[in-house]
């Protein structure tokens, strides 16, 4: 059946010419149709399209010219720009964008061949940590409460790319990580998702939230398919700044290292009150696989990763007030009319963007304003620097370090929304790896007492992910994750 | 030097003046985008995506706009910092796409520099460049395409400038107009602008207070985008004037941002800028620090031209020419360059006096630059020539010029068409001589009798017989003979 | 922190976003709120640090790439004005703005 293969059975079986990459999107499409409407994992699907990209991956098989993705369906997040396919943000401001060109990492994907099932869900503009703030709607986790049908969040921003992989509507999906955007998900909806070193992947034609901080990466079932799609994804773009000009490693490959003779920091700062005990007791498995597979688990201390929040939510919002700026009712938006520029600009932006977009554009414009920069940013800025002084100093000493990936499970739909702050908490053991730049690697490890998925996180040197893919596929293995969502495709 | 100064009822006011020059800088594409930056295209057709700053895109620097600023720098005999910074400056308007510009505040790429420029009164004074910083130019606004809206082209939006800041060092608007000036001339020199006002290649905004005597500064006002010269004079005395008349009638100056209108000759309050101060600049995170190599500097060093001060001096010492026309002839580098063509082995105070005589009247009359003169230097070189070798003599000279501007055709073919050439046969000019002292024997008795002032009247008469070609040092020689 | 209504309303205005009067209480609650939050970062000692700009700058130290002076886009005033919500002939148009 389609449904169980992972992205590397699927890609053995194109090649194999078990099924062909017709067959196997045409499942997808039916998947997404008859899920997506209680999902909302997509807010646009492309069937022509993606059955365009299969019959030229089957055309590519056939001539034996299969490049790393040939054939594979994935999902888009809806923040990577497709040519000629509407790509929203997931905000009203750009409902009618169709955007004239490709992102580069969309476009590294279809020049290895893979297949473009549809543009996924997300919180507006990549703000938010459940999928809540989408403009065309929530993202429902495929995963339920034991004996409770409440629904569920998929966490955020990338909410749809991982729900859409977690109830099997994709191999995998591109995914965004600002602030823990991939890796947060990923663990709510019991897949994983990596986050590599920022400058690996090109941001070029990606929808800026954070340009300091975004990153893109994979979601998908297993690290090592996270692996081959990071291989495909990453790579110099000249037209990016930012971007590293570093070869592309087999990141494959490295999943198959092992952990022996690897040193694992524990950071002790991470242990953080109120932490449920499941996780807790999670995180010491964890541990416990990686000592067991050969591993010298140390004590560390990050002291200042507990300011990595606080830090993120100056740099974040001062970031994307400025590149938000240009949804201005002129050149590519929607707009409101107004009887003067400034009245069309306040009312196309009061509009077009939701409560917590807003809420960060006034943030960010606040702590840049004239006598609160050095207050606010400058500050920020100082923690951040010695946030990354932390990293550097323990990753003198330490391979990886391993963490939960969030403080909770997934939690309800309609929870946590009464207070900003309680949201942003979320995020508070992945967002001193954007704060820093280094890898992070989100890995599904159990199950809370309700049924939920629980991911540990894997962090890195910077360019080193091949060192986090290896202790993650190590995790994996031990953990032999196999529980199911309840709502899943069955093709 | 005098000291210009605006007498009020109070008593008299000086001016304090500082400039703030945006040049755009000379590049095929501009600061951060591939496209193209030529002058007058069709509306939006040099506009990539990251002009127009759609979502997700990122910019690149260009490495000849870097070039060209690092070359103006050590063309201001500058401070070139070796690390320098892009930061966003924040605000909302119609032809700022992005909702902010990219620019160098903290962390510019040039430091501190100085330009020298020269008074009528033949004085020099040093005026102080504070710095030099790259950003993006606007897009322009179009006001009157139509009854209500305004139109927006973004072909400029992006392109390289260079801003370039002076110290409230000016005193005068001939100060002013003589920094402009010299400004131009260097930046023309380097390459690195046109320094076009007309099509706002280069546009000053200019920063006047006043002061009584020894008084520490007072507040400032920004005169926007003034887009010639002459109008920086006249927006200067404008905005002194309606200073001092607020000072005087006990009010006082609130620093804003004010326009220059040339038609009423007077500055007033810009609307659109009013609530526009908070620019929210912080470090744009699309963009890493901009670290130049030593090495670089150095090779631009070495490329660069010989720049106006140099050249000035170097005229002075190898043509022997005076301070004055060094002055002048180095005003454009094709100007020095048509100099030193003709100078090469000929007289060179007769080579310029050439210049700056007839041949400019000639190009101001017939509206022709240096570039597109009818007259090369090779041909002005012939006639000065044909000058010397006693060909033709002055005055004759004069009119084969005339021809030439006409015709364009060489001073030689000239002379001979018209039968020019100078005559040097000594019987024909006693022939001559011989005639017009027949003719005129009342004049000549008067000659004998003493009145030797009469010797003009005779050297004018056989000129006059022999149709101006007549050698004027044999004619002279030939009369003292007749008339000893 | 706590911001004032007239704060509210000066931000609010910068980032070109109409807030209704109705709005601005919970506004000024919810940005107080965060403000205040953040200003646990009062207390790290942040004497002699430099500031960190970019996750560019921190983790690998890269050098700004230049590109060559090369007219490689534009040309397709089509493709910019597609999208616009407004479009006369090949400008963008906006309500007539006043100098
Ligand atoms: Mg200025
Ligand atoms: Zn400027």
């Amino acid at each position: 059946m389609f449904s169980e293969l992972t992205l590397v059975a699927a890609r053995d079986g194109l090649r194999r010419k078990q099924f062909s990459a017709r067959e196997l999107t045409g499942a997808f499409l039916g998947a997404i149709e008859a899920l997506n409407p209680r999902l909302n994992a997509f807010i646009t699907v492309t069937p022509e399209l993606a059955l365009e990209h299969a019959a030229a991956a089957d055309a590519a098989l056939a001539r034996g010219e299969q490049g790393n993705l040939t054939g594979i369906p994935l999902a888009i997040k809806d923040l990577f720009c497709t040519a000629g396919v509407r790509t929203t943000a997931g905000s009203r401001i750009l409902e009618h964008f169709v955007p004239p060109y490709e992102s580069t990492v969309s476009a590294n994907l279809l020049r290895d061949g893979a297949v473009f099932l549809g543009k996924a869900n997300l919180d507006e503009f990549a703000m938010g940590s459940s999928n809540m703030t989408s403009a065309f709607g929530a993202v429902t986790n495929p995963w339920t409460r034991q004996g409770d049908n409440a629904p569920l969040v998929p966490g955020g921003s990338s909410g749809g790319s991982a729900a859409a992989v977690a109830a099997r509507l994709a191999l995998g999906a591109t995914a965004t990580d600002t602030g823990g955007s991939i890796r947060q998900p990923a663990s709510f909806c019991g897949i994983a998702g990596m986050k590599p070193t920022y400058g690996r992947c090109s941001r070029w034609g990606i929808v800026a939230f954070a340009s300091s901080l975004d990153q893109a990466g994979p979601v998908a079932r297993t690290v090592e398919d996270c692996a081959i799609l990071l291989t495909s994804m990453a790579g110099h773009d000249p037209k990016d700044s930012t971007s590293a000009d570093r070869p592309v490693p087999d990141f494959a490959a490295a999943c198959r290292r092992g952990v022996k003779g690897l040193r694992i920091g524990v950071p002790r700062e991470y242990r953080s009150e109120g932490m449920p005990p499941e996780i807790e007791a999670l995180w010491q498995q964890g541990l416990g696989w990686l000592r067991e597979q050969g591993a010298e688990i140390v004590d560390v201390s990050l002291p200042h990763t507990k300011y990595g929040l606080a830090t993120y939510y100056i740099v974040a919002p001062a970031e994307a007030s400025s590149n938000l700026a240009r949804y201005d009712g002129v050149r590519f938006t929607s707009r409101e009319d107004g009887a003067d520029l400034t009245e069309l600009y306040e009312k196309t932006r009061a509009a077009g963007f939701g409560a917590e977009v807003k809420r960060r554009i006034m943030i960010g414009t606040y702590v840049l304003s004239a006598g609160y920069y050095d207050a606010y940013y400058l500050r920020a800025q100082k923690v951040r620097a010695l946030i990354l002084k932390d990293f550097t100093d323990v990753f003198r000493g330490v391979d990886a370090l391993v963490t939960p990936t969030a403080p909770s499970a997934a939690f309800a739909q309609g929870e946590r929304m009464d207070d900003p702050i309680k949201m942003y908490l979320n995020d508070v053991f992945t967002v001193p790896a954007n704060m820093s730049g280094i890898p992070g690697l989100s890995v599904p490890a159990g199950l809370d007492a309700q049924g939920l998925p629980l991911g540990l996180q894997v962090l890195g040197r910077p360019f080193d992910e091949e060192t986090v893919f290896a202790v993650g596929a190590a995790l994996e293995r031990a953990a032999g994750f196999a529980a199911l969502p309840s709502m899943r495709a069955e093709v | 030097m005098a000291t210009y100064t605006i007498e009020g009822a109070t008593g008299s006011w000086e001016v304090v003046i500082g400039l703030e020059v945006h040049a755009q800088v000379i590049s095929r594409s501009k600061l951060f985008s591939g496209a193209a930056t030529d002058f007058g295209a069709e509306p939006n057709t040099q506009v990539s995506f990251v002009d127009a700053a759609f979502p997700g895109m990122l910019p690149v620097i260009n490495r000849e706009c870097v070039a060209q600023a690092v070359r103006t720098g050590l063309g201001l005999r500058a401070h070139i910092n070796l690390v320098s910074r892009f930061d966003r400056k924040n605000y909302f308007y119609a032809d700022l796409p992005a909702g902010y510009q990219i620019s160098q505040y903290q962390h510019p790429i040039v430091g501190a520099g100085t330009i020298e420029i020269e008074l009528a009164d033949g004085s020099t004074k040093q005026i102080g460049v504070t710095r030099l910083h790259l950003e993006q130019d606007a897009g322009k606004s179009l006001h009157d395409q139509h009854p209500s809206k305004t139109f927006i082209d973004l072909n400029r939006a992006g392109v390289a400038l260079m801003e370039i800041v002076s110290e409230p060092d000016l005193r005068s608007p001939e100060e002013a107009g003589a920094y402009l000036r010299k400004l131009r001339t260097i930046l023309r020199y380097l390459g690195t602008c046109d320094g076009n006002m007309e099509e706002g290649s280069m546009r000053a905004d200019v920063n006047v207070s006043v002061r009584k005597h020894g008084e520490p500064f007072r507040t400032r006002c920004e005169v926007k985008n003034v887009n010639s010269i002459r109008f920086v004079m006249q927006a200067i005395e404008a905005e002194a004037k309606r200073q001092i008349a607020v000072w005087e009638e006990g009010g006082t100056v609130d620093q804003e941002t004010r326009l220059f209108d040339p038609g009423r000759g007077e500055t007033r309050s810009m609307r659109s800028k009013e609530d526009a101060h908070d620019y929210r600049y912080f470090p744009d995170p699309d963009l890493l620090p901009l670290v130049l190599d030593e090495a670089w500097v150095a090779e631009l060093q070495r490329g660069l031209p010989e720049l106006p001060d140099e050249k000035r001096a170097r005229l002075m010492r190898e043509y022997g020419l005076p301070a004055y026309d060094s002055g002048v002839l180095v005003a454009e580098q094709a100007i020095a360059d048509f100099y030193e063509t003709l100078a090469r082995g000929r007289d060179a105070k007769l080579a310029a006096n050439w210049m700056m005589g007839d041949f400019f009247a000639a190009l101001n009359r017939t509206g022709k630059t240096i570039e597109t003169s009818p007259v090369s230097a090779a041909a002005l070189g012939q006639l000065i020539d044909l000058i010397s070798d006693n060909t033709i003599n002055g005055r004759i000279a004069k009119e084969v010029f005339e021809a030439m501007v006409e015709t364009g055709e060489e001073p030689g073919v000239i002379v001979e068409r018209k039968g020019l050439r100078q005559v040097i046969d000594t019987g024909a000019i006693d022939a001559a001589v011989d005639a017009v002292l027949a003719a005129n024997p009342d004049k000549l008795a008067e000659f004998k009798a003493g009145k030797e002032k009469l010797f003009g009247f005779f050297v004018g008469q056989v000129m006059k017989a022999m149709a101006g070609k007549g050698n004027p040092a044999l004619v002279n020689e030939a009369l003292k003979r007749k008339l000893a | 922190m706590s911001l004032d209504p007239a704060t509210v309303r000066r931000i609010a205005k910068l980032a070109r976003i109409r807030v209704d009067e109705t709005q601005l209480g919970q506004l000024q609650t919810e940005l107080s709120g965060i403000l205040s939050w953040i200003e646990q970062l009062n207390e790290v000692d942040v004497e002699g640090v430099e500031p960190l700009a970019g996750g560019a700058q921190g983790a690998q130290a890269m050098a700004l790439k230049m590109r060559e002076d090369i007219v490689t886009d534009g040309g397709i005033p089509e493709q910019v004005l597609a999208n616009a919500p407004d479009r006369i002939g090949n400008f963008y148009a906006v309500p007539k703005v006043v100098e």
